[in-house]
């Protein structure tokens, strides 16, 4: 199946692949206007970033978003500090969305507000901070926030350069949660069909999930685009076999049973659906983005740890942390039964391949994949109908949960290793 | 109308029912194009044979084995935990085969 001989070569899908024909001309040269940043990363949105250092200060800065165009919340609930956490904040701090940050403590935590104000000013951001004991509580560090947010968000509207941007700029990372039978046959296939268009225009897709590989390490090997990257799979494969292993438990549960799947391998491969056909250019970590354009897994399973904590992605929210801290500008989000959840900083489109979840949830639901179940449209055709959704919502068109300000978070303690990290845990 | 099962690739030996399916005429739609029939009532969501599996052979959706037949299954079949087991995870034979339920732990609901 590799069919790349040489890192970044790219040659015309083969026929009867998703990706199979011309990519409509409109979607592979399509331009648009989005906002350059000092590290020539490209955003889609503009947005202020308001930062919490432990759950202490969590109401406050909420209360200073409340209502405020375009200012968007994370926080780490923890007085005890984590590198993990940490890294995945700054991450979203400097994402290609994220235009300012101001970084809001209470003033005891171990989490530096004032460190991550320096470091997103060192990326050429503007940014800033305070601690709340030194601020004269909450009705004063509400108003202080709010004042500051509105000087940074007027700063950036004024001066962050725009530049034209095409499906080559574009990250996408794709999740998937609350499957059902659907989410193999359909769902993840159409996001497969378009993973496929990205990557032939120049874009960079990224999906995730490792423990749902389980079973596919031959099938994911063959996928390798250089013995590099088969290396890295087969590492990152192994891990999480273990991590299933030492947990006794495999990412399969009573309601899948019910549904109809039989065995991990099978689903498995119905998650792995939403990698496309395309070559798999290597492994990335949380807070990493992909090294160069194509298809690219992300790795989220905690690494061997003396204190054995952490998992692998305890919610949906979490996994689409991840992905956005990889510098997606845009997600997708499959499920087959429904979900009502968004993302701050990255817009996160809803696909369904089940029908009746889409007519049931409407308000909630961005594309109704199970049409390819109906014969209504070719996987083809379904992923050039995503791709002109995604285009329509990288040139600044709300999709639905963006619409309904859904923008849940969550980031928490969890140790994956990193180069120069001597302390365990901490910073 | 009659009920329909999706075949993913041309060399799967199983479907995926998306109506109910009693016995009887089923058609198949996506990589196979014909009229086939179940052998047994099999809910939507569920797997039917597309050919006669023998016992110990592989069982192939998405192009790929998805488990081994612990018996051998007829064309029509029911494909589910009675009869097909994964080659990595043993506790998934041990469910309940309507519900998924485990039945490994039922001593500790005490």
């Amino acid at each position: 199946m590799s069919d790349q001989t040489a890192h970044g070569s790219r040659r015309r899908p083969e026929a009867g692949s998703p990706g199979d024909g011309p990519l409509i001309p409109s979607a592979a040269t399509e331009t648009w206007s989005g906002f350059l940043r000092p590290d020539g990363r490209k955003g889609v949105r503009n947005l202020v970033l308001v930062i919490y250092t432990v759950e202490c200060a969590q109401h406050v800065a909420h209360a200073i978003a409340a209502s405020e165009e375009d200012v968007h919340v994370i926080g780490f609930p923890g007085c005890y500090d984590n590198a993990y956490a940490i890294r995945l904040m700054l991450a979203l701090a400097r994402h290609p969305n994220v235009g300012a940050v101001l970084s809001v403590g209470l003033g005891c935590e171990y989490t530096q507000p004032q460190k991550i104000a320096e470091t997103v000013r060192a990326s050429g951001r503007p940014a800033d901070w305070f601690f709340i004991q030194q601020s004269g509580g909450t009705k004063s560090s509400v108003a202080k926030g709010k004042e500051i947010v509105a000087g940074l968000r007027s700063q950036i509207r004024r001066e962050t350069p725009r530049e034209p941007m095409t499906l080559a700029d574009l990250v996408v990372g794709c999740e998937c949660g609350g499957s059902d039978g659907t989410s193999g046959l359909a769902g993840n296939p159409t996001v497969g069909a378009f993973f496929d268009l990205l990557v032939n225009a120049g874009g960079r897709a990224v999906f995730e999930e490792t423990v749902e590989m389980i079973g596919l390490r031959e099938h994911m090997l063959a996928r390798a685009a250089s013995p590099v990257a088969a290396r890295q799979l087969g590492d990152a494969y192994d891990k999480a076999a273990r991590y299933c292993q030492s947990v006794r438990q495999y990412s399969v549960s009573p309601g899948n049973f019910a549904g109809g799947l039989t065995t991990i391998e099978e689903k498995s491969l119905g998650a792995f659906a939403k990698s496309g056909s395309r070559p798999i250019q290597g492994v990335i970590r949380v807070a990493e983005a992909p090294r160069g354009p194509g298809l690219w897994i992300l790795d989220s399973v905690p690494d061997d740890h003396f204190m054995q904590f952490g998992f692998t992605n305890p919610n949906d929210t979490e996994g689409i942390m991840d992905l956005i801290s990889a510098g997606a500008q845009i997600v997708l989000f499959v499920t087959g039964r429904g979900s009502v959840i968004g993302s701050p900083i990255a817009p996160l489109i809803k696909v369904t391949g089940n029908s009746a979840t889409y007519r049931a949830m409407v308000e909630d639901m961005d594309f109704d994949a199970g049409r390819v179940l109906t014969g209504e449209l070719t996987l083809a055709q379904a992923g050039r109908e995503l791709a002109d959704l995604i285009l329509r919502v990288a040139r600044g068109e709300p999709s639905k949960p963006e619409g309904l300000n859904h923008r849940e978070y969550f980031i928490t303690y969890k140790h994956q290793n990193a180069p120069g990290l001597e302390a365990g845990c901490r910073v | 109308m009659n009920p329909r099962c999706f075949q993913i690739k041309s060399q799967d030996n199983v479907a995926t029912l998306i109506d109910d399916a009693p016995a009887g005429p089923v058609e198949i739609i996506g990589a196979g194009r014909r009229q086939t029939a179940a052998g047994e009532p099999i809910a939507r969501g569920h797997k039917m044979a597309l050919a006669d599996i023998a016992a110990g052979s592989a069982v192939i959706k998405f192009g790929a084995r998805i488990g081994h037949a612990t018996q051998a299954i007829n064309s029509g079949a029911w494909v589910h935990l009675h009869n097909l087991a994964s080659d990595l995870d043993e506790r998934s034979a041990t469910l309940d085969l309507r519900s998924g339920a485990p039945t490994d732990t039922a001593s500790a609901y005490v």
